[in-house]
């Protein structure tokens, strides 16, 4: 099978507009012959349901969460970037999209970039049209702050609550469509698989996680907008309840799976605890505006308290390897750099996996005041967490798990390879490449479900033959016997240990060998021991309760179930990655002083993943990457 | 009247009506203050000002219908929003916590408010009725009068306070007054929307709710404290010894 | 350290609820509550025993899905935390805790500690919205909006929609939800157009899910997790007041009833 991303031909800057132009429309009167599921509802599912219910089609929408303003969306700090040019600082659309495309690695497609960059600036309209409040200017306008990878101020934000004051944007859109029942809501509800008719994704079958009652849904398109697979890693910055399963069953009906070994390490969380630990938590990467991030010079200073370590015998390391753009590198190199200090032995605080991040210097030059005025809220959520005051010493950091740029295959027009399955947000395969520039998460997934689906998927509507599969037909009866099945296994096993002792092995499995920094050894060991981590589990899970009823113990398990699967299937796309870029790092291929290498001539490809059948090796599909108008340079923030 | 149907339907509109009869309540406690701080002026002029009152049936008659239906529909809105209340939350946490961070007077607002009831009809009785069972001065309060052959007001507040129990109760209840005021007051302000910052004074309607409880319980304690203390002693025992007197000789009191 | 633990267990909404009691052994202080929990559950699930389900999703204080309330007050007594921010550092060793779920009529129980919030939804759709359609934005910046209004509107959009509020209210008041809800967008010059019509469907709709009324005892703002403010009750009174005079003035100007 080729793989035709469908992108319309032209000069860079004219794809989309002609796109816009040439594609065929749906009827007002008939759109509401349409239904539409869309799987998820944060930005990117949440504005696509309200989007495509203003237009007329009849939407159904699903999201695990009990409300659908829960999604994960909710937890982004720190802001949306848009090519607005308000601060008239020479930001334009093709300068947000080089960043964008040079963050990534130039491993993202150049055309669906640009086309991110084009869109970004009606995000911003349509959010200030609904009430998103944003920051503004003592004169009323729209206020704009700097983020990392960029040289301009750009980023949009609502105090530290982005993510949730644009989530909520969308929510309050899903209303009023709900209210005037053009969208059906199904919250607390999990998809479990998708229905392929004849080559053709028509419908879903969901498990209501309250009754346990599984049920049928067909509609004429299914929109997946379910988010990352980073608790792959178990812990991350991600929820507890973010899941790989309906992305991951969508592979397993036919839609190829792209990229999956890019996952994005932040540099500054708080460091792992203890072995009880739940999720980790993100500190704001703006911290790093003012903070030095520095490690004892020896391995014996490390158990000293830092106050005690004298300056010549500080490393800050950051300073010392990038000079120009020191403790602001990217987020990549900045993770990389911390891991590589604390393997030398020099790590701080439990279990040596930590390194200092100290606002004494910041302290003393603006004052404390001055401190507390920018960081307030955050050196607070530290201090809740941690129980230190970090005006007094230096906090403690770690990278951690925090975004995937992988995800499924998706066309220009957020098709994947199964006609009528769209996928957006962070769960398709995305344009951010190899690694991710901070605020433009959100501004993808708005993109997205805004202001790209709803015109592809009309032009999918109008420009193939549409027929009407009811849910009653037998594929629909089989894939609910699949879930049936899945489901009293995972009940009648019986074994000895929890599933969260299972996703706990794989996690540190995952972070140990296919964290940072990856090698061939590692990815191997991980190929062994992942199957039959895999193994174990369908002999010894223990799963209490039954399926008829709230069970948050089976619904953990089956997530970890597909975790298990999902989880080779990255190391896989890693070990066959030969090169370095962006969040994947290999050994093997790195400069003389440690810097990645990415190799252009062999690996300039997006690697798209067919399933082939349980315990067969996916078949690797090759999407090359086509830079028309930039020239893929090599990233160095020396 | 649909109008009035829609307010009196919604948990809002209830409590626009308690704020509003409330606040029209209080402005009957300010006359009823003005009218009792007149004790200090001497006889003269309370009882002038009660004979006033008493004539006036253009303006007594309206004000007690005013005055009777704000009882009538502040005591009535309190029922309806408790039982409102009580329904939204069936099940209870365990060892029945106090209302976190809320205070007292909040707490306690419709204890206040049901004491301060009785103490009115108490009250009513004691002094506007004149019933002489309540008095405990075995005196009969009606047949008070003074020089002028108007109501003495001015004997029947010494001789009222002149028993402790009384001035007591009367203290306690201006207190739970006060107490239901501080909090009232405020609510009120709060269902009617009124929370302004003026003058560099944040929430200047909670401060006035605050301190016109303060005033309000000085103003009206002091009566009973300075008949307690011996105000118009002289005046009350003269009183005394002459109605004992009229009363032997049998004669119409008449001073 | 060790806790004891006094744990709210009910089948589903039909059923009765109990109180079981188990412990929490050798639980590190750095934990927070819900990995506490977490590890009590994995003990429950060792031992064969069902464990208690509760709901909890970012555990980073912002999505509002946790909802405990811990020896009285939701989301335990620290000041602007939410469940699962609260760390075990601020309980004593061997210390009695009671754990119980959102109490009140419009908050279901669906089962152990989770409640059902479906409420909040309802309330929203009735009216929490600006009904603009994709696409039919004005240029960001045409709308001046001041600073100060801006930052009002937000203090009031921090509202995370746990319910803590209600479940602390002794009235189960859902008061200032729906007035963080109805200022954040009645501030804004972009939400003016349907102002009148928002709060009144709101607070309608508030009314039909069996909420308690606001006899503004403050508890609500003290516990909030986001700190939101008792002032946007006021301002719902005061736009409540507006829009039904304001109603009644444009019925009457129509000449018509109803």
């Amino acid at each position: 099978m080729s793989l035709d991303a469908r992108i319309p031909s032209g000069p860079l800057a004219q794809k989309w507009d002609r796109y816009k132009s040439d594609m065929k429309l749906v009827n007002p009167a008939n759109k509401r012959k349409f239904d539409v599921i869309v799987v998820g509802t944060g930005l990117s599912g949440g504005a696509a349901a309200a989007t495509l219910a203003e237009l007329g089609y009849q939407v159904k929408a699903f999201c695990f969460q009990d409300t659908p303003r829960r999604a994960h969306s909710i937890a982004a700090q720190g802001g949306i970037n848009a090519a607005k040019n308000y601060q008239n600082d020479g930001d334009s659309v093709f300068r947000l999209f080089y960043d964008t495309l040079k963050g990534g690695d130039f491993r993202a497609r150049e055309a669906n970039v640009f086309r991110l960059a084009q869109v970004s600036a009606s995000i911003i309209d349509q959010c200030a049209a609904q009430g998103v409040p944003f920051a503004r200017e003592y004169g009323g306008t729209l206020t704009n702050r700097s983020f990392g990878g960029a040289q301009v101020s750009r980023t949009f934000y609502a105090r530290g609550q982005t993510g949730q004051q644009l989530l909520l944007g969308a929510y309050q859109a899903m209303c009023r469509q709900i209210s005037l029942g053009n969208i059906r809501m199904y919250p607390r509800t999990e998809m479990l698989d998708l229905v392929v008719v004849d080559g053709v994704a028509r419908g879903i079958v969901v498990r209501n996680l309250v009754t346990g009652e599984i049920s049928l849904h067909s509609a004429d398109a299914v929109v997946l907008a379910t988010g990352g697979y980073a608790n792959v890693f178990f812990l991350s910055t991600n929820a507890i309840g973010c899941n790989v399963t309906a992305t991951y069953r969508a592979y397993k009906k036919g839609a190829f799976f792209a990229n999956p070994c890019y996952t994005q390490i932040h540099p500054t969380c708080i460091p792992v605890s203890g072995d009880h630990q739940a999720k980790l938590t993100l500190m704001s990467e703006s911290l790093r505006n003012d903070g030095r991030v520095w490690v004892p010079r020896r391995k014996e200073d490390c158990g000293r308290p830092p106050a005690s370590v004298p300056e010549a015998d500080r490393d800050y390391y950051l300073e010392r390897k990038y000079p120009s753009y020191g403790n602001l590198a990217p987020r990549d190199i900045a993770s990389r750099a911390a891991k590589e200090v604390c393997d030398t032995g020099r790590g701080v605080g439990p279990g040596g996996r930590g390194v200092y991040l100290d606002f004494s210097d910041a302290i003393k030059r603006s004052g404390e005041d001055a401190i507390r005025d920018r960081y307030g809220n955050l050196f607070e959520m530290y201090e809740r967490i941690t129980g230190e005051n970090a005006y007094r010493q230096p906090m403690h950091i770690y990278p951690a798990v925090h975004y995937a740029m992988g995800g499924t295959w998706v066309d220009y027009g957020l098709m994947s390879t199964l006609p009528g399955l769209f996928v957006v947000g962070e769960a398709n395969f995305s344009d951010h490449g190899a690694n991710r520039l901070g605020a433009s998460g959100l501004m993808q997934g708005l993109a997205d479900g805004y202001f790209i689906l709803p015109y592809t998927i009309g032009h999918y509507f109008a420009s193939t033959k549409q027929v009407k599969v009811p849910a009653s037909h037998a594929e629909f009866k089989k894939a609910e016997e699949g879930v049936r099945q899945f489901t009293r296994r995972l009940l009648s096993i019986n074994g000895q240990r929890s599933a969260t002792s299972f996703h706990k092995e794989l996690g540190r499995l995952m972070w140990e060998n296919c964290g940072m920094a990856r090698t061939r050894q590692s990815l191997e060991i991980n190929l062994k021991r992942i199957p039959e981590l895999r193994e174990e589990f369908w002999k010894n899970v223990k799963v209490t309760g039954s399926g008829e009823e709230l069970n948050q113990n089976l619904e953990h398990a089956g997530r970890v179930a597909d975790f298990l699967e999902f989880a080779e299937l990255l190391c896989l796309d890693a070990l066959h990655r030969e090169e370095s870029c962006g969040g994947h790092f290999r050994v093997e291929h790195q400069t003389e002083d440690g810097e990645a290498k990415r190799d252009d001539a062999n690996f300039a490809y997006v690697a798209a993943w067919e399933f082939k059948g349980a315990d067969k090796k996916p078949e690797l599909h090759k999407e090359p990457l086509v830079c028309e108008e930039v020239h893929m340079a090599t990233r160095s923030y020396k | 009247m649909n109008f009035l149907m829609k307010i009196w339907n919604s948990s809002l509109g209830k409590k626009y009506i308690m704020g509003i009869s409330g606040f029209l309540l209080v402005f009957f406690i300010v006359a009823h203050m003005m009218g009792n701080f007149q004790v200090f002026l001497g006889p003269y002029w309370i009882n002038t000002y009660g004979q006033f009152l008493h004539d006036r049936h253009e303006i007594l008659w309206p004000a007690r219908i005013v005055l009777l239906t704000m009882i009538v529909l502040h005591i009535w809105s309190a029922f309806k929003l408790r039982a409102e209340n009580r329904a939204a939350r069936p099940v209870g946490y365990a060892g029945d916590p106090a209302s976190f961070a809320a205070s007292y007077a909040s707490r306690t607002i419709m204890m206040s408010g049901i004491i301060i009831a009785a103490f009115v009809i108490f009250h009513l009785l004691h002094y506007a009725l004149g019933v002489r069972a309540v008095n405990l001065t075995g005196i009969d309060f009606s047949a008070l009068r003074d020089s002028a052959g108007r109501p003495d007001i001015y004997l029947m507040l010494l001789l009222g306070f002149s028993k402790w129990p009384v001035a007591v109760f009367y203290i306690i209840a201006v207190g739970l007054l006060c107490l239901h005021l501080s909090h009232g007051m405020r609510a009120m302000f709060q269902s009617v929307g009124w929370k302004w910052t003026f003058g560099g004074v944040s929430h200047l309607p909670d401060q006035i709710a605050r301190w016109f409880a303060v005033v309000i319980f000085i103003i009206y304690t002091s009566v009973p404290v300075a008949v307690m203390c011996g105000f118009g002693k002289a005046y009350r025992e003269a009183a005394v010894q002459h109605l004992a007197a009229s009363a032997v000789s049998g004669k119409e009191v008449d001073r | 350290m060790n806790l004891t633990l006094k744990i709210w267990r009910q089948k589903n909404a039909a059923s009765p609820g109990c109180f079981e009691t188990h412990e929490a052994r050798d639980v590190s202080p750095d934990m927070s509550f819900l990995e506490m929990l977490d590890v009590v559950n994995e003990r429950l699930i060792a031992g064969g025993q069902e464990p208690f389900v509760f709901d909890s999703d970012c555990r980073e204080g912002i999505c509002g899905t946790c909802s405990l309330v811990i020896n009285g007050i939701p989301h335990g007594s620290r000041k602007g935390t939410t469940v699962c921010q609260l760390h075990l550092r601020y309980f004593k060793d061997g210390q009695t805790v009671t754990i119980e779920p959102w109490r009140a009529r419009a908050f279901p129980i669906v089962k152990d500690l989770i409640v059902d919030r479906a409420a909040f939804d309802r309330i929203m759709q009735a009216g929490g919205f600006v009904s603009v359609n994709t696409g039919n934005a004005p240029e960001a910046n045409a709308l001046p909006v001041s600073k100060e209004i801006a930052d009002l509107a937000m203090d009031a959009a921090a509202c995370i929609g746990c319910g803590a509020c209600v479940a602390v209210c002794k009235n189960a008041s859902a008061m200032l939800f729906v007035a963080a809800k109805v200022s954040h967008l009645n501030y804004l010059p972009q939400g003016k157009a349907e102002k009148d019509r928002r709060v009144k469907n709101m607070v309608s709709q508030m009314d039909k899910e069996g909420f308690g009324n606001c006899t503004v005892t403050g508890s609500c703002e003290a516990v909030c997790p986001k700190e939101i403010s008792l002032d946007f009750i006021a301002k719902m009174n005061r736009d409540y007041a507006v829009a039904l005079v304001k109603g009644e003035l444009k019925k009457s100007a129509a000449g018509g009833v109803g």
